[in-house]
């Protein structure tokens, strides 16, 4: 299958600073690609300078095999990280007006039931709650039947509840047969809604894959995790290695069914016990030798 | 360039515009009050008023009849007395420029006090010697009637305010909204759709230009029913004047709008450009005397030539060909800005 998007060798300097240092990936159509990293990583930069907002200092961008031509505009849906809209329009109005730009598009009231924006279409588009903002947003993104879609961080700022709303969204948009790129500091995020994930920082892919193959690549092993106070034995006795993080103890091992028969056989009780798979987090961290979030 | 996205963008320019309540009130009532000020302050009046001190005098108004000065200066036209109880009072306003010219009432001789650097206070000084000379003696000068109506101050003054209007307006309206909605993201949004920069600029600009011409009737329409303006042409070139006055203001909006993300810098650049024409070209008063370079700096800008032309067609009855060279630079100077605006645009730097 041919990739819908192409970047290779992608570079973009601020001055002496090198934001975006060769980037290189590819995406096919229905497949959700997230690009992965801390607050400054390039994430952003990578993604504006392929929606064609920013210049690129170097590098190719293939849309459909191609250079990109102005009708990639008309093929693309984007969503920024934040944007403004124009003042006094309702959320309604918004829509009508962006449609208008497109030659293809979708009818008002199908996003509107997409997207669930029934309940506020007739309030101004700056008040509106921030969940609200975000499925408003991704609408607009979706206004003209987009082949490939950008969404920039979506779901920051979001409460847990109105973000598991979004995830269905972007499930039921991705499960519709469209490519997404998607760029995220939320590990959750990534491995819920990616198919392949590429972990950036300080402007490199440090380590692309599907989130299931860089996990098993690159962190290996469960952290089982017990409250100190219900952990006997002395760590220096116990066969397996044994940490203090805070109030729990952590036992870090690659067979679990062993480490819970030596936890029972020293009479440890597990009833407050938890286990913890690895994930991206731990990826970057092992990685980088830092936390997503610092 | 396809006429449903700029339709789109003028629509939802105008919509705003008319929503933003405070705003499209402003617009209307801030040009209808200055009219209004200027009509109550100088009624039927001309603007220019010597003040004269009066003492020693029990308060501030003073009779005019009951005091003990010329008869002949007491009768003279725009002369407004104040009283002071004595000469130390108002030689204090004399020589802060409250007052123009100080008497001391009571019998010849008589005493004044004048500001040597106050040409009002001169001007005043001839009238108050030519008040003492006795009537029988005849000028060796004869008098001539202006033909025709007068121009009343405000007929002067009208003119100048709507024209300044639409200069903040336009400014204001192109310049500042299109700086912020960069620095807020907006044209970015926009630069990512099919939307190119000409519509958008020719939406902005469209759109400014029906508000300012909008405006314009409804103000003339008001300030018209209570001060019944005279025009002595035609309203059709008076309305082409103010509509290429308009597009000429609009496109250097648009200049100032097609770079830049600091709404801060902008406003400087707006006052250093706004101030300046609002004070040279001819709003509040006429240059008329003024040194020939100040004229000539004058010209750069396109308030001038609206002003010029539209006084020429309310005042002096012009026509097209009279109106022509003020036509011909704002037209120039609308094509000038609009190349440079559209060159110099750019979605979000």
């Amino acid at each position: 299958m041919n990739p819908i998007l192409e970047v290779k060798n992608l570079v973009r300097h601020y001055g002496t600073v090198v934001a975006v240092d060769d980037v290189s990936f590819a995406l096919e159509q229905g497949v959700c690609f997230g690009l992965l990293g801390p607050n400054g990583a390039g994430k952003t930069t990578t993604i504006e300078v392929i929606e064609d907002v920013i210049q690129p200092t170097d590098g190719e961008i293939l849309y459909k095999g191609s250079p990109r031509t102005p009708s990639f505009k008309e093929e693309v849906g984007i969503q920024f990280q934040s944007t403004a809209l124009l003042n006094f329009l309702t959320v309604r109005e918004t829509l009508q007006t962006f449609q208008s730009f497109f030659t293809q598009t979708v009818p008002v009231d199908e996003l509107v039931e997409l997207c669930r924006l029934a309940e506020f279409q007739d309030q101004y588009n700056d008040k509106i709650s921030g969940g609200q903002r975000q499925r408003f947003l991704l609408a607009l993104a979706l206004i003209n039947r987009p082949e490939l879609l950008f969404l920039d961080e979506p779901s920051t700022g979001l409460d847990p509840q109105a973000r598991r709303n979004l995830w269905d969204l972007i499930r039921s948009i991705k499960a519709a047969g469209k490519a997404i790129i998607l760029t995220t500091h939320y590990m959750e995020e990534a491995q819920f809604l990616c198919d392949e994930v590429a972990i950036m920082d300080y402007g490199k892919i440090v380590a692309q894959g599907t989130p299931d193959a860089l996990i098993r690549q690159h962190s290996r092993g469960t952290t089982v995790v017990i409250p100190k106070d219900r952990f006997k034995p002395e760590t220096d006795s116990f066969p397996l290695p044994v940490s203090t993080v805070k109030d729990n103890v952590e036992i870090k091992t690659e067979d679990v069914n062993q480490c819970l028969e030596q936890l029972m056989a020293h009479g440890v009780n597990l009833s407050d016990m938890t286990v913890r798979s690895p994930n991206l987090e731990t990826v970057f961290l092992n990685l980088t030798g830092r936390q997503l979030r610092e | 360039m396809r006429f449903k996205r700029l339709w789109a963008i003028l629509k939802a320019r105008n919509l705003e515009f008319f929503r933003d309540k405070s705003a499209f009130g402003w617009n209307f009532i801030f040009p209808f009050l200055l009219v209004a000020g200027f009509g109550i302050i100088f009624g039927g009046k001309t603007y220019t008023e010597y003040k004269i001190g009066v003492f020693p005098a029990g308060s501030e108004r003073v009779s005019v009849e009951a005091l003990d000065i010329p008869q002949r200066f007491k009768e003279m036209n725009h002369l407004k007395f104040i009283g002071f109880p004595d000469a130390a009072q108002g030689l204090k306003k004399l020589k802060h420029h409250r007052i123009d010219f100080l008497i001391k009432t009571g019998q010849g001789p008589h005493q004044y006090w004048v500001s040597d650097s106050s040409p009002k206070g001169y001007v005043v000084e001839q009238m108050f010697k030519a008040s003492l000379i006795p009537p029988e003696i005849e000028p060796n000068a004869e008098k001539k009637e202006i033909k025709g109506s007068a121009i009343r101050y405000i007929d002067w003054l009208f003119p100048g305010i709507l024209a300044m209007n639409m200069m903040f307006s336009a400014l204001w309206g192109v310049g500042y909204v299109v700086v912020r909605y960069r620095k807020n993201g907006v044209l970015k949004r926009l630069k990512v759709t099919p939307l190119t920069a000409f519509e958008y600029i020719t939406a902005q600009a469209i759109s400014r230009i029906f508000l300012l011409m909008f405006t314009l009737v409804v103000v003339w329409t008001g300030c018209d029913l209570i001060f019944s303006f005279v025009v002595e042409g035609t309203y059709l070139n008076l309305f082409l004047v103010f509509f290429l006055g308009s597009l000429s203001l609009t496109s250097l909006g648009l200049v100032l709008a097609s770079r830049g993300t600091s709404e801060e810098f902008t406003t400087g650049i707006l006052n250093f450009i706004s101030w300046p024409m609002m004070f040279l070209s001819e709003v509040w008063f006429s240059l008329e005397g003024a040194p020939q370079w100040v004229k000539t700096f004058a010209s750069i800008f396109p308030l001038t030539h609206m002003l010029t032309a539209a006084r020429k067609v309310m005042h002096d009855g012009a026509g097209l060909i009279q109106i022509s060279p003020e036509i011909t630079i704002l037209s120039l100077m609308t094509l000038g800005c609009l190349v440079l605006g559209a060159i110099l645009f750019s979605w979000n730097r």
